[in-house]
């Protein structure tokens, strides 16, 4: 090859010596700043190796006199981030709950963080989409069997269901009928026909109609003699379309015979006012959230109010 | 240079220091030319963020903003948002085949004329010569030793460049941000470090490349002479030195002493002093020449001096050159510029841009996306009933907050309520107040009768209620379970 190198005639520059069918490359010298370019970027690479971590050891690399590390960026944007959301969370703690829906903005920031705390906290019951599964309730739906206004969620949330060694938590044990020998086997059947009968699954039968006559000794106490449940009790509705466990023949005797219910822990003492607050927020913004029920005390202060406006001034005491 | 055997070391040469350039300067018709448009694309560049347009109270009123930190770019009466981006892609598109046109039909004139690089550069010379003087002194001036008057001069030289330079970075940064505001914070160092790095940079570049690097700019770093080259064919208009007129070279002289042995090329040397990137363009076409012509102007002036004909280098196609030195006439221009080629990039060039006005000219100010919700699709509710949810992006494109509704069609015995309402108020409509030129994010709940097909579409529209006209629909599904038990 490199007896081939010769000199072009037409630009005067000295070929490389390779030849394809008559096409020869010239052997043009690189501009002088082109190897400054190089020497620049060897420099800026000591610097680099200097101020930035850079040589793999053992467990880890050179720190670097600057001490910058992606970990510790991270944790700085974290805590600015955090800093940023301090006054919301200031703001929600000391907002009532009652009031949280006339503050759209505030609301709107609960429910965009409770969706964050949703996925660390409760998407492994209750799913990704909040969507529950068998024996997991649905947040997405209009049933709800502790209540579903922002206060029960709330309640809820802190305390938990069923909650072990929490005196406060949500409470209430169906009996296991067929286990504990309340009930015969064929009296659970005929119960089973009767709660199909009172969702419109099965048409009535001789079978409900015994059926009828045990709820109301043995289930109506709880589920109520129109069969929609008990919120208190956290007793669910068995009129409507959705159930916890299924309302399938087999699905319902093994409810009755062993009794069936979840247990929820209480998220009081593990997650801070404002992040139940914001669970809340969004739990309660899925669809199926309920407006805060009117309480007695507000009930009678109306009432009052109303009274007192018919009522003439002077009769007042 | 002079023993083969060291030419042949490749040791010696594998680098090579730049040769300074030192154009002398010139007048002619080429460089009046090119004083122009300096100064037309110069006053473009630093006038226009300062240009100001009313939009109303809801939009910048800067003429031409490329708003980055809210993804809004406006021109004038067009304003683009980031998913209309095509219209700069298209405009970019434009651009490219604009190049090719101009390259096709007279060669590098965007080299020559109005690339930034050549631009700036000139400037810079321009500077050079009042401080320095013409070529010759600034040889001088380079190979004197260094002393009280050099380096005045050399400092005053940069001080000056320094000063362009910066203006060329600052004038940037305006066209990203309200340039008056910019500008006060600017000054009183109040601006975005972004601000301050953007025009750091750009100053460093402009100075070096306008000053130090030059020619060496279009010959190693440039990719488009290259292309251009390829473009270029025997009918596009290219700097052309005429040899078979000027050859064999001789001066005035010795023409007088031996008539009819010389060439018109007096061999003056003029066309290589005025040559900004120090090419002659003797030698022929090269990657070097960018087709400034300012080599035409300095061969014209002496060719009337010697009393001989102009254009000894002048603007020829090849066609034009051959037919030429076989002293036949030149094709006729027209015929030269209206060919195939040109023709083509043009009806291409042309219908880009008609289809970007028709589409700019039709476009909505409004508009609907939608998404289904996907986990869970749909919610058994607890009489019996389906919900389906949407998460609704409506774009205001206007520069005033608008009130919209968005309906739904093609769904049977189904109502439809936002996160503001609830599913006992629910109808067939909502109704939203975007604010000016921005989205608004909206939450859909869609309940229908559990009985029915597990996948319907149907579609949502949104109005604006002050100008019903103003319509867009986009279509979605309404999933319910596969079947009831």
């Amino acid at each position: 090859m490199v007896d081939k190198q010769r000199i072009d005639e037409a630009t005067g520059t000295q070929t490389v010596g390779h030849e394809w069918d008559g096409i020869e490359e010239l052997d043009t010298p690189m501009p002088r700043w082109w190897l400054w370019t190089l020497y620049a970027t060897i420099i800026w690479g000591l610097v680099y190796v200097v101020l930035y971590p850079a040589w793999p050891m053992v467990n880890s690399a050179t720190e670097g006199v600057l001490g910058w590390s992606s970990r510790g960026d991270y944790q700085k944007a974290l805590a600015a981030r955090e800093a940023e959301l301090e006054p919301i969370r200031q703001a929600l703690v000391n907002t009532d709950i009652h009031d949280l829906p006339d503050n759209p903005q505030l609301l709107n920031e609960a429910v965009q963080g409770g969706r964050s705390a949703f996925k660390v906290h409760c998407v492994q019951c209750h799913g990704a989409g909040a969507a529950g599964s068998k024996g997991y309730p649905n947040l997405n739906d209009d049933e709800w069997l502790w209540g579903g206004d922002m206060e029960a969620i709330e309640y809820t949330l802190v305390h938990g269901i069923r909650n072990p060694d929490h005196d406060e938590t949500r409470f209430s044990q169906m009996p296991a009928f067929g286990r504990d020998g309340i009930l015969q086997s064929n009296e659970i059947q005929d119960l089973v026909s009767y709660v199909r009968v009172l969702s419109d699954r099965e048409p009535q039968s001789a079978s409900s109609n015994r059926g009828a006559a045990l709820f109301e000794i043995n289930c109506a106490v709880c589920h109520g003699n129109d069969a929609k449940g008990d919120r208190t009790q956290g007793a669910p509705n068995l009129t409507d379309a959705i159930n916890l466990y299924g309302l399938d023949r087999a699905s319902l005797t093994e409810t009755i015979t062993n009794s069936r219910y979840g247990v929820m822990p209480r998220w009081g003492h593990r997650l801070d006012a404002a992040t139940i607050r914001m669970l809340t927020a969004y739990v309660h913004s899925l669809g199926g959230g309920e407006a805060a029920p009117v309480s007695e005390d507000t009930a009678t202060e109306q009432a009052a109010i109303a009274t007192d406006a018919e009522t003439p001034v002077d009769e007042q005491s | 240079m002079s023993n083969p055997n060291e030419i042949l070391d490749p040791q010696l040469q594998l680098y090579e220091k730049r040769k300074g350039v030192y154009p002398k300067a010139v007048d002619g018709t080429f460089r009046r030319l090119k004083w122009a448009i300096m100064a037309v694309t110069l006053a473009i560049y630093y006038i226009t963020p300062w240009i100001r347009w009313d939009r109303g109270p809801y939009a910048p009123d800067q003429a031409v903003l490329v708003d980055l930190a809210n993804r809004r770019f406006f021109m004038f009466g067009i304003e683009i948002w980031p998913h209309e981006f095509y219209y700069v892609a298209g405009m970019l598109v434009m651009a490219g085949i604009g190049l090719f046109l101009v390259t096709s039909a007279v060669g590098r004139a965007w080299c020559g004329y109005s690339c930034p690089q050549t631009v700036w550069t000139d400037l810079f010379q321009h500077i050079e010569r009042a401080i320095d003087g013409d070529r010759n002194a600034q040889f001088r001036l380079q190979d004197a030793p260094w002393g009280p008057k050099k380096i005045i001069k050399r400092l005053s030289k940069w001080t000056i460049w320094l000063l362009v330079a910066l203006a060329t970075g600052g004038a940037w940064i305006f066209y990203f941000a309200d340039a008056p505001t910019l500008a006060r914070d600017f000054f009183s160092g109040e601006a975005a470090f972004v601000a301050y790095a953007t025009v750091g940079v750009l100053t460093a570049t402009t100075f070096i490349f306008g000053g130090f690097m030059r020619e060496q700019v279009c010959i190693y770093m440039c990719p488009w002479p290259r292309i251009q080259a390829a473009m270029m064919d025997e009918k596009s208009l290219t700097v052309t030195y005429k040899d078979w007129r000027g050859e064999p070279r001789g001066s005035v002289k010795k023409a007088e002493a031996q008539p009819g042995s010389f060439g018109d090329c007096i061999d003056c040397n003029q066309c290589v002093a005025v040559c900004p990137t120090g090419i002659d363009i003797r030698e022929g076409p090269q990657i070097g020449c960018i087709t400034c012509a300012l080599c035409i102007d300095a061969c014209d002036k002496v060719m009337d001096q010697v009393g001989r004909p102009r254009g000894l280098i002048d603007y020829v196609t090849e066609e034009d050159a051959e037919l030429e030195k076989a002293g036949q006439p030149h094709t006729p221009v027209l015929k030269t510029l209206f060919r195939p080629r040109t023709i083509l990039y043009f009806s291409v060039w042309g219908a880009i841009g008609l289809a970007m006005l028709f589409a700019v000219g039709n476009r909505t100010r409004i508009d609907i996306s939608a998404n289904h919700d996907r986990n869970p699709l749909y919610v058994q509710l607890a009489d019996g009933a389906v919900r389906n949810a949407y998460t609704a992006n409506l774009r205001n494109m206007e520069n005033r907050p608008r009130t919209m509704e968005v309906s739904m069609s093609g769904l049977g015995q189904a109502v439809l309520w936002s996160s503001e309402g609830s599913r006992e108020t629910a109808g067939q409509t909502v109704t939203v107040d975007v604010p000016a030129d921005s989205v608004g994010r909206l939450r859909l709940f869609v309940a229908a009768p559990g009985i029915g097909a597990s996948r319907e579409e149907f579609v949502l529209t949104v109005r604006a209620v002050d100008d019903r006209t103003a319509q867009d629909s986009h279509n979605v599904f309404f999933e319910r379970p596969e079947s009831a038990e």
